[in-house]
């Protein structure tokens, strides 16, 4: 009995000690000499792989960083919307400018409230197949379906569909601006924008392109084209992409008068504080007025 | 407005649905139902609604609780895991063993893989086999038949299957013909698992089943085939040892799993010819595990090592591809 | 005539349905008012050549084709263009169409508006296929591929036979059979005129066996006449999908087309029943593709019809006609119940692909909750190509698109049997469109690189 064991325990320890080398010479042998600043680099990165960057993922883009700071002594134009660019700056020994934070924004407001359905989709839960077997359950061409292409391609989790509102809807603390959700859309809904001081900023709720009397048919917010904000802008922030509206984040100064002449209720404009001070004022205007 | 329904074609649909299949499945069970109720008694009705109660009851939390999924029980597929896995006990098995068997059948058989369509083994079996090797003596002890309308109801006089009587026989050395000249044999054709016995009832089940386009024929009858041969080849070399094949076809589990196991969609093949060679490996299967295995039934087990190589043969067993160039 | 054929593999039986197969082709009043769209065929619209205001004849052309895979468009109806505006169409996308106020109904010069049966092919073969292509001919089975692109066979190939497509496999349309039925002869020229077109010796009519009596017909007057030699005509058994292009050639002709590959590789041209007809009208009467046999049907439509209509008619002034929009209509469909496309709006005009217009209440279109897939592998079992659903279905939602290209999701001719048979009302077929819809696009941008 005793030799049982002992034999059993000698086989095993040879053996154990036999792998062991082999496995160590393989490894050596094997080996990849990879630059140590890789991981480091990697290890800044928020790891979610979305795929934001450009990169395969952020291994690759980790890859990239290194050797773009090698070979050009910068990372301009390498970007990750996730992660803090000034410690992978950091890492390298090299400093990068702050950009602004940007964040997805879906432009489309017709939730069942504003826009009423008209009919009832029923089959694969795809936009972009819905989006080819007919113009939405709504009637707009450029509504979102609804059916969430983008939730499914989001890493962060940051996009759901509204159960009552029928539209998607952007988490703004977990969005990270990658910007997979912009390819996902079959509709060119969803847009990059940048945050905006203080998280505020201001934008056209709607990508419609329809003429104005059939956006009215279809929806109570649709932007339908009438220049009332192109005029009042006082920084020419707007511009009309056909029969849409579009305001230039970059000239934007968040004034909100477009906001104010719009008749439609197209252009929204999210984090602002309320707005009573104003009201009141505009009130009092009214009233003098009369 | 008008709200009309906009989905893509086709618009029509044929009649076939989940919930039809499964409540058909189910009608094709009662004959072997009713047939247990005359055998065993009110024993076969206890069993049997206890484990349906149990496998319907453990799905619904399931789906209630840890998936938070939609309710899923109405399809019917947990009663006819109930019914099936309560076929496969023993008339006198304590409720608690059912339950546990339920419990494994549905939680780890079915639920663990994302419910109905999903699992790999057929979750009665999965719950017998588990009830098999953690409770033997209860679950190889049968009840002779105490029947409905018969006298021997008060006690429980416990007997060996017949194929569990030849099995044990031929291993002591006793020849096949003096094994079917004891004196209770023709008591223990009748002995078994509650859906075992009444074979012509599960043969009317399997053809309602089939008549109703919800099997194929294949199936059950590749299976029996082959147990059919194996066990004739065996029985013309050497009589002594091997019995006559009509005692492999119409004792024991085989019809009930040729024609309600094995023909699980969830588990078996795709195409009919990967029916065929899964049909084939069962019957083989079977067979080997009766007449040299250790056990004296071998339909679960083959069955249950045939479910896994479904994935196999499915990606083997391609249908015929229509304008295939050719080579 | 021979016993009837199939094609070998698939296949499912939907309830017929045919409820005005034996109502005869009425010719629908000429509207008040035609909304002709400019895309209606497949490919590329036509481009409009009449503007606001202009007065136009009937069979005039009013949009011209623009590329190779496209189709010339005819008014068909005088008066007086109104507008070249959007129209919604079924799909509720917004397509351009003319809008022409009718005044009178005075035709072109030059077409032969008579009942006269021409029998006599004057025409050459160029011309043939010309007069196809300017008179604006497409598929009026429903897929609306222009004819004459299909007429012109490459130089390395040669037709051995002429299919015609009789088989209205779609259950509730039947304006194939009453085409059949009240215009054999005009039909029957028609084919000849395709034998000539692509140089054919035969040619052979594929007929469901539940239209025995238009397939008896032809057949009569087929032995009784020479000039219709080299004509045969083929019973097929009642099945779905009898009327794919690949399932008639291999059911009449026991000829397989190669996976991707187009008919003509087995020497066959397939041609439906309408566009054979129209044809005839074309190269005999030179008459362009005006009007077509419509199907107006459904099981609580008050008179189920087929009508001669006049394209760019309101479908609301079609479904007046048979006793009004039944109550709890809850689908209305272009086409026929399997391959046909759901409608948003009841108004649509009828272009030249609509060969039915189905209403369905609730009772027929019942909300269907998708289930789990039971693998229970009836949609592997009823493919008519051999392909494996559940597995498309599966990868293309997981976007898994080079395994549905490897599993010949490509083959796929959206036939709808197996969501059709599907016992957990999975949209099979929702998912395998768009499987290869992106299976297109990514072997496209690989033959790009």
């Amino acid at each position: 009995m005793d030799d049982i064991l002992l034999y059993s325990l000698i086989v095993l320890g040879v053996l154990g000690g036999i792998l062991a080398v082999i496995l160590y010479i393989v490894a050596q042998k094997f080996k990849v000499e990879e630059n140590p600043l890789i991981d480091e680099v990697e290890a800044t990165l928020s790891g979610a792989n979305c795929g934001g960057c450009g990169f395969a993922g952020c291994r690759a883009f980790a890859e990239a960083c290194v050797k773009s700071a090698h070979d050009k002594n910068n990372i301009n134009g390498l970007f990750c919307t996730s992660s803090d660019m000034t410690k992978v700056a950091a890492v390298l020994g090299l400093t990068v400018e702050v950009a602004d934070p940007t964040i997805a924004v879906v432009r489309c407001n017709g939730t069942c409230e504003n826009a009423p359905k008209k009919t009832h989709y029923e089959g694969a839960d795809i936009c972009a197949f819905a989006h080819t077997l007919f113009a939405g359950t709504n009637g707009c061409p450029n509504s979102c379906l609804g059916l969430g292409d983008c939730v499914k391609k989001c890493v962060f989790g940051a996009i759901h569909i509204d159960k009552e509102k029928g539209i998607a809807v952007i988490d703004e603390d977990k969005c990270v601006g990658c910007g997979t959700c912009t390819k996902a859309c079959p509709r060119g809904i969803i847009e990059i924008r940048p945050k905006g001081k203080n998280n505020r900023r201001v934008y056209v709720d709607c990508v419609n392109t329809e003429k104005g009397a059939i956006t009215m048919k279809n929806c109570k917010v649709g932007c339908i084209g009438c220049q009332k904000c192109l005029k009042e802008c006082p920084f020419e922030a707007i511009e009309m992409r056909g029969t849409l509206a579009y305001i230039n984040a970059d000239k934007c100064k968040s004034c909100r008068k477009c906001v104010d002449v719009c008749p439609r209720g197209s252009i929204a404009a999210v984090n602002f504080p309320p707005r009573k001070p104003k009201v009141e004022v505009e009130s009092v205007n009214n009233e003098s007025k009369e | 407005m008008n709200n009309y329904l906009i989905s893509g074609s086709p618009h029509i649909h044929g009649w076939e649905s989940t919930k039809k299949i499964m409540y058909s499945v189910v009608i094709a069970l009662m004959p072997a139902f009713l047939f247990s109720i005359y055998y065993f008694g009110f024993d076969a009705i206890r069993v049997t609604l206890i484990s349906v109660a149990a496998c319907v009851l453990i799905e619904w939390l399931i789906q209630k609780f840890l998936i938070k999924g939609p309710c899923t029980i109405a399809d019917g597929s947990a009663i006819i895991t109930g019914i099936l896995l309560a076929f496969n006990l023993p008339s006198n098995i304590p409720a608690w063993m059912i339950i546990v068997g339920a419990i494994v059948a549905i939680g780890i058989g079915k639920m663990s893989f994302g419910g109905l369509g999903n699992n790999p083994f057929n979750p009665a079996l999965v719950g017998r086999v588990f009830m098999l090797i953690s409770f033997p003596v209860a679950m190889t002890t049968w009840p002779t038949p105490r029947p409905l309308l018969g006298d021997a109801w008060t006690d429980a006089i416990t007997g060996p299957t017949l194929l569990g009587h030849l099995k044990e026989g031929i291993s002591q050395g006793i020849s096949a013909n003096d094994l079917m000249v004891f004196e209770n044999v023709q008591e223990l054709i009748y002995s078994g698992s509650l859906g075992e016995t009444g074979s012509l009832a599960i043969i009317i089940g399997g053809l309602f089943l089939i008549l109703r386009k919800v099997i194929d024929w294949q199936t059950p009858v590749v299976i029996i085939a082959t147990v059919a041969l194996i066990a004739t080849a065996c029985w013309l070399i050497d009589p002594v040892h091997y019995v006559n094949p009509m005692i492999h076809i119409f004792s024991g589990g085989l019809l009930l799993g040729a024609f309600f196991m094995a023909t699980d969609m969830a588990t078996s093949p795709m195409t009919i010819n990967g029916k065929i060679i899964f049909a084939i490996g069962v019957g083989a299967l079977t067979i080997i595990i009766r007449l040299w295995g250790a056990y004296p039934e071998g339909m679960s087990f083959a069955i249950l090592i045939m479910n896994a190589f479904v994935p196999l043969i499915n990606k083997v067993c391609k249908p015929k591809r229509f304008g295939k160039p050719v080579k | 005539m021979n016993p009837k054929k199939t094609f070998p593999i698939g296949g499912v039986h939907p309830e017929e349905n045919k409820l005005s197969s034996d109502k005869p082709i009425i010719t629908f009043p000429i509207p008040k008012q035609v909304i002709i769209p400019l895309g209606q065929c497949l490919g590329a619209p036509a481009d409009a050549i009449v503007k606001k205001g202009d007065e136009v004849k009937v069979g005039q052309i009013i949009g011209t084709a623009k590329g190779f895979i496209s189709a010339n468009v005819h008014s068909s109806v005088s008066g007086k263009v109104t507008k070249v505006d959007e129209i919604m169409d079924h799909t509720g996308y917004r397509k351009l169409a003319v809008f022409i106020d009718v005044e009178g109904d005075e035709w072109l010069e030059g077409i032969d508006t008579s009942d006269t049966l021409v029998k006599e092919i004057t025409l050459s073969r160029e011309e043939i296929i010309n007069r196809v292509k300017d008179h604006g001919i497409v598929g009026l089975g429903g897929a609306t591929f222009p004819t004459s692109v299909k007429l012109t066979i490459p130089k390395d190939k040669n037709a051995e036979f002429v299919l015609i497509n009789a088989a209205e496999c779609e259950p509730y349309l039947t304006c194939d059979n009453r085409l059949l039925l009240e215009k054999q002869n005009e039909f029957l020229v028609g084919v000849k005129i395709l034998m000539k077109a692509v140089d054919a010796p035969k040619a052979i009519i594929g007929i469901e066996a539940n239209k025995k009596k238009a397939a008896k017909q032809l057949h009569k007057i087929i032995k009784e006449d020479k000039y219709f030699k080299g004509i045969k005509v083929q019973l097929l058994q009642t099945k779905y999908p009898q009327g794919g292009e690949k399932q008639l050639i291999k059911a009449c002709t026991g000829r397989e087309v190669p996976s991707g590959k187009l008919p003509i590789e087995t020497g066959c041209v397939v041609v439906n029943v309408a566009s054979t007809y129209a044809i005839y009208e074309a190269v005999q009467k030179n008459k362009p593709l005006i009007s077509r046999v419509v199907t107006v049907t459904g099981k609580s439509v008050k008179n189920p019809s087929n009508f001669m209509v006049r394209i760019g008619t309101s479908s609301t002034e079609l479904i007046e006609a048979v006793g009004g929009l039944p109550e709890n209509t809850t689908n209305i469909i272009n086409g026929g119940p399997m391959m046909g496309k759901s409608v948003s709006v009841s108004e649509f005009p009828v272009i030249k692909g609509t060969s039915g217009i189905l209403m369905m209440t609730d009772k027929e279109a019942q909300p269907r909750q998708a289930g789990n897939c039971l693998r229970c592998g009836k949609c592997v079992n009823v493919c008519p190509m051999g392909l494996e659903p559940y597995l498309l279905c599966r990868m293309a939602k997981n976007n898994m698109f080079e395994e549905t290209e490897a599993n010949y999701i490509m083959d796929c001719i959206e036939c709808g049997s197996c969501e059709f048979t599907c016992p957990a009302n999975i949209p099979l077929l929702d998912y395998i469109r768009y499987g290869k819809n992106k299976t297109g696009q990514l072997i496209r941008s690989r033959n790009q690189k």
